[in-house]
């Protein structure tokens, strides 16, 4: 082999001068999944606090935990992880590129989510915010708390999400190899391309909207606190207006993952490919027409119900197009239950719980009693720890030999699988109950006869827990000692797997040809 | 299980039911397919090299477009049709101003009557509430009702109930307000219509601290000097008279017609701008600041009974 591979070319320095999309990816990882593991330990303490009915810590303590949760968790782990981190190790590897069209642009953005989420933290060692992560107005502007540090950051951690999305926008458009035409583009890539779209159009509304919070605070510009001559209704719009299209930022990757390893360790094509890779828009477009669904019980006139009801209903549409066919796309297939499989088959397990869930609370009458109760916690994280957490686990284990040329433990693998599928479940499907029965979300306290599923759930998060501690204990075993990976350990198809694991710095030293698309397994073909 | 003490959460269950079946069943269908593939078609069954090659199937995916869209239409009718229940209040309900605060509820009868964390109402009588909030924003919710809605600071929302089990029913603020949210709790005690009129008699309407708010209302229309520009009568003063507005649709300048509610007299109040009656000119002062949220409830009140 003539070049070194990516990992070792340059000293330490290069690292945070690098331009190269592999190793700004590999430090997004590294960033997210620090995040990963500061906000799993405020998800533990939100579960030691809900173990007993009575108070452990104080209200305000509490708060402060979901609150930091919630916020670490999305704007810091979720929004990023698969686009910022697999993408763009991935997307120009997959479409026979070289790099992202933007390499100076990419690592700009690297800088200023960690700027964005040093601002955030700061918050944490300044007295924390208590508003939960959605910051409703009027109390985000009354309570005393560090508001304006965490929605700064935010709002510079939209920047470096729109600066990313447009980077993937035009690379796919302009860098794709001779042969990759959109069609052959493998089904992660059009997810990322469908995801750098609401990006780039959803993500300058929560940074106006952030500002204009700061403003409100600092100035005293009355925009949202009646007391000031402003309508907290209308935050919740703005609010929403982006933060539903990022539930599919966050979900949308993810979903990628799943085309690609399904159909990789099943041997199969994938089934009903144009299909899937629409969807994915569709998704994107309805995406942006259903943010009242948030609102239905704030007071929004009857009509306007009407109609995010209506169009919350159809996203059901594409969503279940894709569940059915990767579960078609196992047919007759030959199927390898290796860990990224069996993260593939929760989450499409896990995600079903999370979209039929998604019914009731598009439902209007009903949602009027599951709103604000923990049938929604419960929805939304079987939708994004069971979809989108699932899904990156999926591509991290699928794609560690590539990234860092070592083969993960696959047997510690499964173990650590167990506890978090398992654990996952123990969590939260007593939250849907408890929900139903009418436990309020964001409780500090709650009334005796919600104790015994509280312990249940409180149980399934220890589990979650040391499935992934063990998980992070063995990733980092096998970067030093794991078994040294082939170029194509998983016999996959698409072309990173041509490269050497780990790559070159140029990936390709010859621009690849492509001649067919990314799924041609079974025997007529090949 | 949720008792089911009001008239309308029988539909809550029977819709939520209904979707839980179709889900389970959905689930059972996809789940086990998923399932079964994966144990029939194991690697160890079935050589990878000789898989078949399929690339997919119109028809089904259509077939599965269509019949769940089907399926979500039918939700969608059913859950905004029991919507539209929810919405309606029977014109004989009686109506409760409700006031909340970080971090408690004050309810206050159409007499004057006031009570903390605690709504007395009659056994099989719909019941209104006229809610804000005086700092934050909560939500109202009953779990044996099925009934919520959030209370927004600067403006009134309405939720009614027709309670069907007598006893008590926790009242919950379901929208996060601060440290004591989770504490932010009340009783609806349902009671019989003779114990109701008892507990009438027997409570009387707190007179010291605060004023029966029509005569409140009254005081306060000559205080804030509204007289000088409103009759209470239909009489044109500087601004309309004010007899029977209440409830009608009235015409503002550039034509747009709105009916006189709550809000509307709320926003007449403290942004007189905002919607000016047509023919007058747009002289009203903002009472923002001056008027207390319990006083504007006070003039609300007493513009109501002006018929
Ligand atoms: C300086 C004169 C002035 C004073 C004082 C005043 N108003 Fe008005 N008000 C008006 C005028 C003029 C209008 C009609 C134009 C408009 O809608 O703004 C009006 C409109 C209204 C309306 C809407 C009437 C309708 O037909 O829809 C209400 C209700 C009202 N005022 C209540 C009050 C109350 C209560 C007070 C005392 C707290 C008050 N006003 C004090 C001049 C005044
Ligand atoms: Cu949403
Ligand atoms: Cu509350």
């Amino acid at each position: 082999m003539s070049h070194a591979n990516y990992l070792e070319e340059g000293g330490f320095w290069s690292w945070f001068t690098t331009r190269d999309h592999k190793r700004i990816g590999v430090m997004y990882l590294l960033t997210n999944l620090i995040f990963l593991a500061i906000g799993g330990i405020f998800a533990i303490l939100i579960r030691v606090e809900l173990f007993s009915p009575g108070p452990l810590f104080s209200a305000d303590v509490y708060n402060k935990f979901f609150t930091f949760h919630g916020a670490i968790m999305i704007f810091m782990f979720i929004i990023p992880v698969i686009p910022a981190a697999l993408g763009n190790f991935f997307l120009p590897i997959l479409i026979g590129a070289k790099d992202v069209a933007f390499p100076r642009l990419n690592l700009a953005s690297y800088y200023i989510f960690v700027g964005g989420a040093l601002l955030a933290a700061l918050a944490l060692v300044t007295g924390g915010v208590d508003t939960g992560w959605t910051f409703y107005t009027p109390y985000s502007i009354r309570t005393q708390t560090s508001v304006i540090l965490v929605t700064l950051g935010v709002f510079v951690m939209g920047f470096s999400s729109i600066l990313t999305g447009l980077n993937f926008m035009v690379t796919v458009h302009k860098l794709r190899a001779p042969g990759m035409t959109f069609h052959r583009m493998p089904l992660f890539v059009w997810a990322i391309y469908a995801t750098a779209i609401i990006q780039v159009l959803a993500t300058p509304v929560i940074g106006i909207t952030t500002l204009l919070l700061v403003m409100e605070r600092v100035l005293g510009i009355g925009f949202f606190d009646p007391q000031l001559g402003g309508d907290p209704i209308l935050f919740q719009h703005f609010f929403w207006f982006y933060s539903h299209p990022a539930v599919y930022i966050m979900i949308l990757p993810a979903m990628g993952i799943i085309s690609e390893v399904i159909t990789v360790f099943s041997r199969k094509h994938i089934f009903g490919y144009k299909a899937i890779a629409y969807s994915s828009l569709a998704i994107a477009f309805i995406s942006f027409l259903v943010w009242g669904h948030h609102m239905f019980v704030s007071g929004e006139s009857q009509w306007a119900n009407f109609l995010f009801s209506l169009l919350t209903m159809l996203v059901a549409i594409p969503t279940a197009i894709k569940i059915f066919n990767w579960t078609a796309t196992m047919y007759k297939g030959s199927i390898h239950l290796q860990t990224p499989m069996l993260y593939a088959l929760s989450f499409i397990f896990l995600f079903t719980i999370g979209g039929l869930t998604g019914l009731f609370l598009a439902a209007l009458s009903v949602d009027v009693h599951l709103h604000d109760t923990y049938f929604v916690v419960a929805h939304f994280h079987y939708v994004m720890m069971g979809g989108t957490v699932m899904g990156f686990l999926a591509g991290l284990h699928y794609w560690w030999p590539k990234m860092f040329g070592r083969m993960y433990p696959e047997i510690l693998g499964k173990i650590s699988w167990f506890f978090i599928f398992v654990g996952f479940n123990v969590t939260f499907l007593p939250q849907f109950y408890l929900g139903k029965l009418g436990m309020p979300r964001r409780y500090h306290e709650y009334a005796q006869n919600f104790t015994f599923l509280n312990q249940v759930s409180t149980v399934g998060s220890w589990l979650i827990n040391v499935g992934f501690l063990l998980m992070f204990a063995y990733l980092i075993y096998s970067l030093f000692k794991g078994k040294k990976a082939e170029n194509n350990p998983w016999g996959a198809k698409t072309l990173e797997w041509q490269l050497p694991s780990p790559p070159t710095m140029h990936n390709f030293d010859e621009t690849p040809q492509v001649i067919e698309g990314p799924y041609q397994y079974g025997v007529l073909k090949s | 299980m949720l008792p089911q003490a009001s008239t309308l959460a029988k539909n809550f269950d029977i819709l939520f039911n209904n979707i839980f079946w179709f889900s389970l069943i959905s689930f059972a269908l996809v789940i086990g397919a998923m399932i079964y593939f994966a144990i029939r078609y194991h690697r160890t069954r079935r050589d990878p090299f000789k898989t078949p090659y399929i690339t997919g199937h119109h028809l089904m995916e259509i077939s599965v477009s269509v019949g769940l869209l089907i399926v979500v239409m039918v939700i969608f009718v059913w859950g905004w049709v029991d919507y539209k229940k929810l919405l309606k209040a029977p014109s004989d309900s009686l109506e409760i101003q409700v006031l909340a605060k970080q971090w408690f509820w004050e309810f206050q009868y159409p007499e004057g009557r006031k009570l903390t964390n605690e709504l007395v109402v009659p056994l099989n009588q719909p019941v209104k509430l006229i809610m804000t909030s005086s700092d934050v924003i909560h939500s109202f919710f009953v779990p044996n009702f099925r009934v919520k809605q959030d209370v927004v600071p600067g403006q009134y929302t309405t939720l009614w109930f027709t309670a069907t089990q007598l006893g008590e029913h926790s009242i919950l603020c379901a929208e996060f307000c601060g440290t004591g949210h989770s504490k932010m709790l009340g009783m609806v005690k349902v009671v019989n219509a003779e114990e109701f009129q008892q507990w009438k008699k027997t409570t009387p309407s707190i007179p010291a601290v605060s004023k029966n708010p029509q005569e409140w209302g009254k005081e306060l229309f000559s205080q804030k000097m509204c007289n000088t520009c409103h009759a209470i009568t239909t009489q044109k003063l500087v601004g309309p008279g004010l007899f029977g507005i209440f409830g009608k649709e009235v015409e503002l300048e550039g034509g747009k017609k709105v009916a006189r509610d709550e809000n509307y007299i709320r926003e007449s109040l403290m942004q007189p701008q905002a919607k000016v009656v047509k023919g007058f000119p747009p002289a009203m002062p903002t009472f923002q600041g001056t008027l207390t949220d319990e006083e504007v409830n006070a003039l609300i009140v007493y513009i109501k009974n002006l018929k």
